[in-house]
C-alpha cells in the first residue's frame, strides 16, 4: 500500500505544471538550500573552534548546549513559515479499500522525511565530528547526535499540531507568536530559565544515555496526538465537507467615486474579505506596520541608515507586495469569465493599483508615530512609500502578467495548511534590494538628503508616467491572454 | 451572425478541430452534439477567445473575435463553474455582470425576476456563497448570469447536464423564447439528443472535430441522430 502512495507522491509531484513551468525558480530554490547547507556546514566544522575562542575557560560542548534553546525556538519559528506540510488529496482513497490508520501514517511519516529534519544535521554531524577528535567520549556524542535529532522530529510533528489549530483562525501566525514569544520572554526575564533545562536536559541525555526515553516519549506522544486530529479529519463530513457560512455584506457603495473601476474594486475588496487565503493576508499587515518596533528601538540598527529604506519599503509595501505578487491569479478561478466579459483589461488593472495605493498611503500614515525614532526615519518612510507607489506597484503588475499558477481560494484545508512556501518569500527581494541599495549607496556616497531626493524623483516619475506604464502593462496582459487562461485552467 | 471560415486548432500537432465553413444566421437556435473529443467546448473556447484558432477566422457581427473586443457587449456566455465567482452571493454576482454591461441593479432585478419559477427559491435571497451552492443550483445561477444585458449571442456548454428534470424543461421553454421571441443566436451543446433536438431549429454534429452532419431540425431528426449515434457505437464494438 505505502508503495501505491508513494508512486502517487512521485507523480504528483513532477506532474504538476507547477514544476515543470517553473524549472528556473526551482534551480534557485535548490541553490538556495545549498547556500544555507555550505553554511551550516561550515559553521559546523568550526563552531568548536569559535567557541574555544570566545569562552576561553568555558567548555565547549557545554556552551553549545546553551544555545539549544534559541537553536530550538528558532527552528520551531521557521518551520511555521517556510515547511510545506505534507499535503495528500485523500478523498478518492476513502472509497477505496484503504484503511484509514495507513493513511494517516503514510502522511505522517512522510513529514518525518522532510527536508527540514535533516537540514539541521549539517550543523550538527560537523560538529559532533571535531567533538569526537577533541577527546570526547564517542558515546557520548552518538546520543547527543541522536537526542537532537528527535528534537528536530518532536519540533516537525509540533508544528502540524500548531498548523492544525492555526489554520481555522483569522490570524493564522497567533499561536505560534504566542508560542515563541511567551517562551522567549520567560526565559529572558529569568521567569523560567528554559536556556538551563534544555542545556542540562541535553547534558543529562549525553551523560546517561537512558534519559534519551524522554525526548522519545515526547515525540511518541505527539505523533499520536497528531494521528488523533488527522483520522478525525478523514470523514468528508469532517474537513472535506464545506461548512456554509452566512454570508455578511458590507456597504461598499463609497466605491462608487472610482467611477469605471468602481465594480472591479468592490470585486477585489471581496476576494480579500472572504477567502481565508487573502484574509490571513490583510491580518499580516499589522506584522508589516509593526516591523519597524523590530530594529528601531536597537540603537545599532536605528543608526543603520541604509535600513530605513529597506524597513520603510516593506512596512508601507507590505500589502502591495503580498497581493501584488499574486495578481492576477487571485482571480484565476473565474479568469476565463472575466475573459469573455465586457471588461477593459486596463480598468481591471487599475483597480488592483488603486487598491495598492491606498494600502501604501494608509500604511504610510499609521506608520507616523515611527517619527519617535527620529524625523529622518519618517522621511526616508515617506520616499519608500512614494517609491512603492510609483515605482513598485508597476513592477509587481508588470511580473504578475509572468504569473502562470493558479491559486485556489476554496481550496479547503484537508491536508493543506499553508499555501505559501519559500518561493513567495524570495520573490520579494528585487523589489525590496533595488531601492535598498540605491539608498544606501547615495546615502553613503553623497548624502542622506540627496538619496532621500533619489528615491521621491523615482517613485513621482513612475506616478507621473502611470498612464504609459499601465498601457504597456495592459498590452503584456493582452500578450499573454491565451496562455494564462491555459494555465489557470489547470490544477497545479 | 457567426461565421466561422477554415477554423482549425491544433495541440503539438495533434488535430482537434477543424471547420471548413459554417455559418450561423441571426435569431436561430443552433445545437451542437458530438461525443467527447469532438470539439465541441473547443469551439466555444474559439468563438469566445479563450484559445487562439492554429487557423483560420471566427467573425461574429463581422468582428474578427481574435482580433478585436468589440464582439464582447453583444456575447455572453457559459461554459462551466469556472464562469462563476465563488465568493459573491448570486446576487452580487449577477449585479457584478450587470455592472460589466452596463446595467444597473433595478435592470437585474427585472430580469431575474422573470427566473423566480427557475430559480425554484434555491438562489436568490438565501445568504450562501456561489462557491456553497449544489453543482445544480450554480448551473441555475451561471445560465441566468449568461442572460443579463440583453446580449444578441448566448453560449452555452452543456446547459442541462446536472439539472434536475423540472429544471430542464423550464431551461427548453426559457431558450427557445430567447430565439423565437427575442432574435437572440442561442448555441449550445448537449449530450441529451432529445433536449437538443426539442430546443434547436438546427443541429450540426460533430465527430473528431469535424462536422459530420447538419440538420434542420424535423420529426425524423431525433431518430436519425440516434441512428448516427448508435452506428458509431456499433462500429466501435467492431473495432475492438
Amino acid at each position: 500500500m505505502i508503495k501505491h502512495f508513494l508512486k502517487l507522491e512521485r507523480k504528483q509531484y513532477f506532474r504538476s505544471s507547477y514544476w515543470q513551468k517553473n524549472i528556473a525558480l526551482n534551480i534557485l530554490l535548490v541553490f538556495f538550500a545549498l547556500y544555507m547547507i555550505g553554511i551550516f556546514v561550515f559553521l559546523g566544522v568550526f563552531l568548536f573552534k569559535i567557541l574555544t575562542k570566545f569562552f576561553p575557560e568555558q567548555d565547549p560542548f557545554v556552551v553549545a548546549n546553551g544555545f539549544m534553546f534559541f537553536w530550538i525556538l528558532g527552528e520551531i519559528g521557521m518551520r511555521f513559515f517556510l515547511q510545506k506540510l505534507p499535503v495528500m488529496s485523500v478523498k478518492p482513497l476513502l472509497t477505496l479499500p484503504v484503511k484509514r490508520s495507513t493513511v494517516v501514517n503514510f502522511v505522517l511519516g512522510k513529514s518525518a522525511l522532510s527536508f527540514f529534519n535533516f537540514f539541521p544535521l549539517f550543523l550538527t554531524i560537523p560538529f559532533g565530528i571535531s567533538l569526537i577528535n577533541n577527546g570526547y567520549p564517542i558515546s557520548q556524542v552518538f546520543t547527543w547526535l541522536l537526542a537532537l535529532f528527535i528534537i528536530s522530529l518532536i519540533a516537525n510533528f509540533l508544528n502540524f499540531i500548531l498548523e492544525a489549530f492555526s489554520s481555522d483562525l483569522n490570524i493564522p501566525f497567533l499561536p505560534i507568536l504566542i508560542l515563541v514569544g511567551g517562551l522567549y520572554g520567560l526565559n529572558h526575564f529569568g521567569i523560567i530559565s528554559f536556556t538551563e533545562i534544555v542545556a542540562n536536559g541535553l547534558l543529562a541525555i549525553s551523560n546517561n544515555p537512558i534519559y534519551i526515553l524522554i525526548p522519545i516519549t515526547i515525540l511518541v506522544a505527539l505523533y499520536s496526538f497528531n494521528f488523533k486530529i488527522l483520522r478525525k479529519k478523514l470523514f468528508l463530513d469532517a474537513s472535506l465537507k464545506t461548512k456554509v457560512k452566512d454570508v455578511k455584506a458590507a456597504d461598499l457603495s463609497w466605491t462608487k467615486r472610482f467611477g469605471d473601476i468602481a465594480p472591479f474594486m468592490q470585486l477585489d475588496l471581496k476576494l480579500i474579505w472572504r477567502n481565508k487565503r487573502t484574509k490571513s493576508m490583510a491580518f499580516l499587515m499589522v506584522i508589516g506596520l509593526l516591523y519597524g518596533l523590530f530594529f528601531y528601538p536597537q540603537p545599532t540598527y536605528r543608526d543603520m541608515e541604509f535600513m530605513w529604506a529597506f524597513i520603510g519599503i516593506f512596512s508601507t509595501g507590505f500589502f502591495l507586495i503580498n497581493f501584488g505578487q499574486f495578481i492576477p491569479a487571485w482571480d484565476s478561478g473565474y479568469y476565463k469569465m472575466l475573459m469573455s466579459q465586457n471588461i477593459k483589461y486596463e480598468q481591471y488593472l487599475r483597480s488592483k493599483w488603486i487598491l495598492m495605493t491606498m494600502s501604501v498611503v494608509i500604511m504610510f500614515v499609521l506608520g507616523i508615530p515611527y517619527i519617535f525614532f527620529g524625523w529622518k526615519i519618517l522621511i526616508a518612510h515617506f520616499a519608500a512609500a512614494v517609491y512603492n507607489v510609483g515605482v513598485n506597484t508597476h513592477v509587481i503588475m508588470w511580473g504578475g502578467s509572468y504569473n502562470r499558477k493558479k491559486i485556489d481560494l476554496d481550496k479547503k484545508a484537508a491536508f493543506n495548511y499553508q499555501g505559501t512556501g519559500a518561493v513567495q518569500w524570495l520573490i520579494g527581494i528585487p523589489l525590496m534590494a533595488v531601492p535598498m541599495a540605491l539608498f544606501g549607496l547615495l546615502n553613503w556616497l553623497i548624502g542622506f538628503e540627496l538619496a532621500i531626493t533619489t528615491l521621491i524623483v523615482l517613485g513621482v516619475s513612475g506616478i507621473v508616467l502611470h498612464k504609459q506604464f499601465m498601457a504597456m502593462i495592459t498590452q503584456k496582459y493582452l500578450d499573454s491572454k491565451y496562455k494564462m487562461i491555459a494555465a489557470f485552467g489547470k490544477d497545479s | 451572425m457567426i461565421h466561422t471560415k477554415d477554423i482549425s486548432k491544433s495541440y503539438s500537432g495533434t488535430q482537434v478541430l477543424k471547420i471548413d465553413e459554417l455559418d450561423i444566421p441571426k435569431g436561430q437556435s443552433f445545437g451542437l452534439v458530438g461525443n467527447n473529443g469532438a470539439g465541441k467546448t473547443t469551439y466555444f473556447s474559439l468563438l469566445l477567445d479563450l484559445i487562439n484558432p492554429s487557423t483560420g477566422t471566427i467573425t461574429s457581427n463581422d468582428i474578427v473575435v481574435s482580433q478585436s473586443e468589440t464582439w464582447k457587449p453583444f456575447t455572453s456566455a457559459f461554459i462551466d463553474e469556472t464562469f462563476l465567482i465563488g465568493y459573491l452571493t448570486p446576487e452580487e454576482y449577477f449585479y457584478f455582470i450587470g455592472d460589466l454591461r452596463g446595467q444597473n441593479k433595478a435592470d437585474v432585478d427585472a430580469l431575474t425576476s422573470k427566473f423566480e419559477d427557475f430559480f425554484n427559491g434555491e438562489i436568490i435571497g438565501k445568504k450562501k456563497y456561489l462557491r456553497d451552492l449544489s453543482k445544480g443550483n450554480q448551473k441555475k445561477a451561471g445560465i441566468v448570469g449568461a442572460l443579463i444585458g440583453n446580449p444578441e449571442v448566448i453560449v452555452l456548454d452543456e446547459p442541462f447536464a446536472n439539472l434536475d428534470p423540472t429544471t430542464q424543461i423550464r431551461l427548453k421553454q426559457i431558450l427557445k423564447d430567447l430565439a423565437k421571441k427575442q432574435g437572440v443566436t442561442v448555441l449550445v451543446s448537449s449530450h441529451d439528443l432529445m433536449h437538443v433536438t426539442d430546443v434547436c431549429e438546427r443541429i450540426v454534429v460533430l465527430e473528431k472535430g469535424e462536422v459530420v452532419k447538419d440538420l434542420e431540425t424535423n420529426p425524423t431528426t431525433l431518430k436519425e441522430l440516434e441512428a448516427h449515434f448508435a452506428k458509431s457505437a456499433v462500429s466501435a464494438s467492431e473495432e475492438e
